[in-house]
């Protein structure tokens, strides 16, 4: 059995106010895949990710994560399993410091103390953040923050890796330090971004989102070529598809 | 604005002090919640109008804070912040309880005077002691600790969730008066009629903030437990450090020592 699959048959979400906010979603993800899952605000794709790990729970169809149903009895397992990376850092790390919370995950695994510090060191340590371990939180910049998260969620051991906008608020070199260290990875990796130079970059299929439903899913390359299908779902060509602004300003006669 | 969020940077320095290494800081929690428990206890038990007798618990603060590494300023900052409410407290004393206690000639010092002072000293000694608990030891620890020497784990978690969102409303609030401050162009803004609404706000988004840090620790194995990855354990020194400080307490609260002391200087009784 592999844990590193992800299998979503027919999700539905309705939140409780009565807004559908998924309305019939299926999908494989198989090993070592790069998946992005892209569209516009609102058309889902936090909600849909939030399922993957149990955060959400659907109101009809099922999620798989290997051959494990997702329920009750088997969150704590698939949370494991299941690596979930926030959009917003400041939501995911909440303890006095470093050190502390990409301990806290390896800590409410049971491992033990002596355990724990070799696994927060190795953790830190591959997002580059080694030194960071005694400091507190708040006093890191967005692209430490960003990469102390990614350790936070390392430290468990994932097999799957799931990211809402790991790309946002990045200024240009914390952004493409990130993508390098993401590239590294050889987990089943699933990301929603609005960032699509990234998602050509790193991710070799594509789902795309729209109002609650599945609106394409092809390899990467294929989606971005179809301008008709990105302009039914508010989205864009990646800028590096788009050709030089400059260049295309100039008279052609 | 800026006070609110200097009040949090405040706030989170006190717990960053906790991550410090002294022979303070290395002892198990709850030698240190048991000794504060007994200080405080012992300091609150004398008499309204006890004076010289308190003046000996000092020592405690004057151990424990160099011992521990801690900043003195920042530490008497924290507790003068504190004072005006308890001079709210005491205000009325002198008013109603005119008794002449002491008689300097002329001067009579009544004991609504004397039990100011004392109330003052109290807060002084115990709020202290508070401090120097959290700044030794962190929050969390504190409330490991107390489930640990018995109470109910809920009440625990309660208590460190009440923690953790103090610091999500201060910062949501810092973020809502620095909005409100800059439409409001200098004046109060809508004043009362936007206050209502502001506040409703704060709360949903509060709430919003605290179900999202609630995801992300169930996202990493919560299941209702802290866990700390400082061992502690029981050892010499932490017996020592609880049975030096308990006989002190015991001993400073059921004999006079500066009464003692002055018979011994004066040879005369007090």
């Amino acid at each position: 059995m592999s844990h590193h699959i992800v299998e979503v048959k027919n999700l539905r979400h309705v939140y409780p106010d009565g807004t559908i906010a998924i309305i019939d979603v299926s999908f494989r993800i198989t090993h070592g895949e790069s998946v992005a899952i892209i569209g516009a605000n609102g058309a889902g794709k936090s909600t849909l990710l939030q399922h993957l790990n149990g955060c959400l729970e659907p109101t009809g169809g099922d999620i798989l994560i290997g051959d494990t149903p997702l329920s009750k009895s088997t969150l704590p397992d698939i949370r494991r399993t299941v690596g979930m990376l926030f959009q917003n850092p400041d939501d995911q790390l909440f303890m006095p410091t470093v050190f502390d919370d990409v301990a806290f995950g390896p800590l409410n695994l049971g491992l033990t103390v002596e355990h724990i510090e070799k696994r927060v060191a190795d953790a830190l340590d591959l997002v580059g953040a080694g030194h960071l371990r005694d400091k507190p939180p708040y006093h890191l910049s967005g692209g430490e923050k960003k990469r102390v998260a990614i350790a936070t969620v390392l430290a468990m051991s994932p097999d799957i890796l799931v990211m809402d906008e790991p790309t946002s608020g990045l200024d240009p070199f914390a952004r493409r330090q990130l993508m390098n260290l993401l590239r590294g990875f050889h987990h089943t990796k699933i990301f929603t971004s609005h960032d699509l130079d990234m998602v050509l970059e790193l991710c070799g299929r594509t789902i795309i989102l729209h109002e609650g439903l599945i609106m394409a899913d092809a390899p990467t390359a294929e989606i971005f070529r179809n301008e008709e299908l990105l302009s039914a779902c508010r989205l864009e060509k990646p800028l590096s598809m788009q050709g030089c602004p400059l260049c295309r300003q100039t008279p052609s006669t | 604005m800026i006070s609110i969020n200097a009040a949090i940077i405040d706030l989170k320095r006190l717990e960053l002090l906790a991550g410090r290494y002294s022979p303070i800081h290395v002892l198990d929690a709850r030698v240190k919640v048991l000794v504060t428990l007994v200080f405080i206890v012992s300091v609150v038990s004398f008499g309204r109008y006890e004076l010289v007798r308190l003046l000996p618990f000092f020592i405690f603060p004057a151990v424990m804070i160099p011992l521990a590494n801690l900043p003195t300023l920042y530490l008497a900052r924290k507790i003068a912040l504190l004072s005006p409410f308890v001079l709210m407290v005491g205000l009325f004393n002198p008013v109603f309880d005119r008794n002449a206690l002491y008689q300097f000639g002329q001067l009579g010092i009544s004991g609504g005077w004397i039990s100011l002072a004392s109330l003052l000293i109290r807060s002084l000694l115990t709020v202290g002691a508070a401090f120097i608990l959290v700044g030794t030891t962190g929050f969390t620890s504190v409330c490991q600790a107390v489930e640990r020497l018995g109470i109910p784990r809920i009440f625990a978690v309660q208590l460190l969730f009440l923690h953790r969102y103090i610091f999500v409303l201060a910062d949501e609030t810092g973020t809502a008066a620095r909005a409100r401050e800059l439409r409001s162009c200098g004046k109060r803004g809508l004043g009362v009629v936007s206050f209502g609404s502001q506040m409703g706000h704060l709360l949903l988004r509060t709430w919003q903030r605290a179900e999202r840090i609630h995801t992300a620790m169930l996202a990493r194995g919560f299941v209702g437990e802290f866990h700390s990855h400082r061992q502690s354990r029981f050892g010499v020194s932490e017996l020592c450090f609880l049975l030096g400080w308990l006989s002190l307490f015991i001993a400073l609260r059921y004999y006079d020592i500066p009464g003692a002391l002055g018979e011994f200087v004066t040879g005369t009784a007090p």
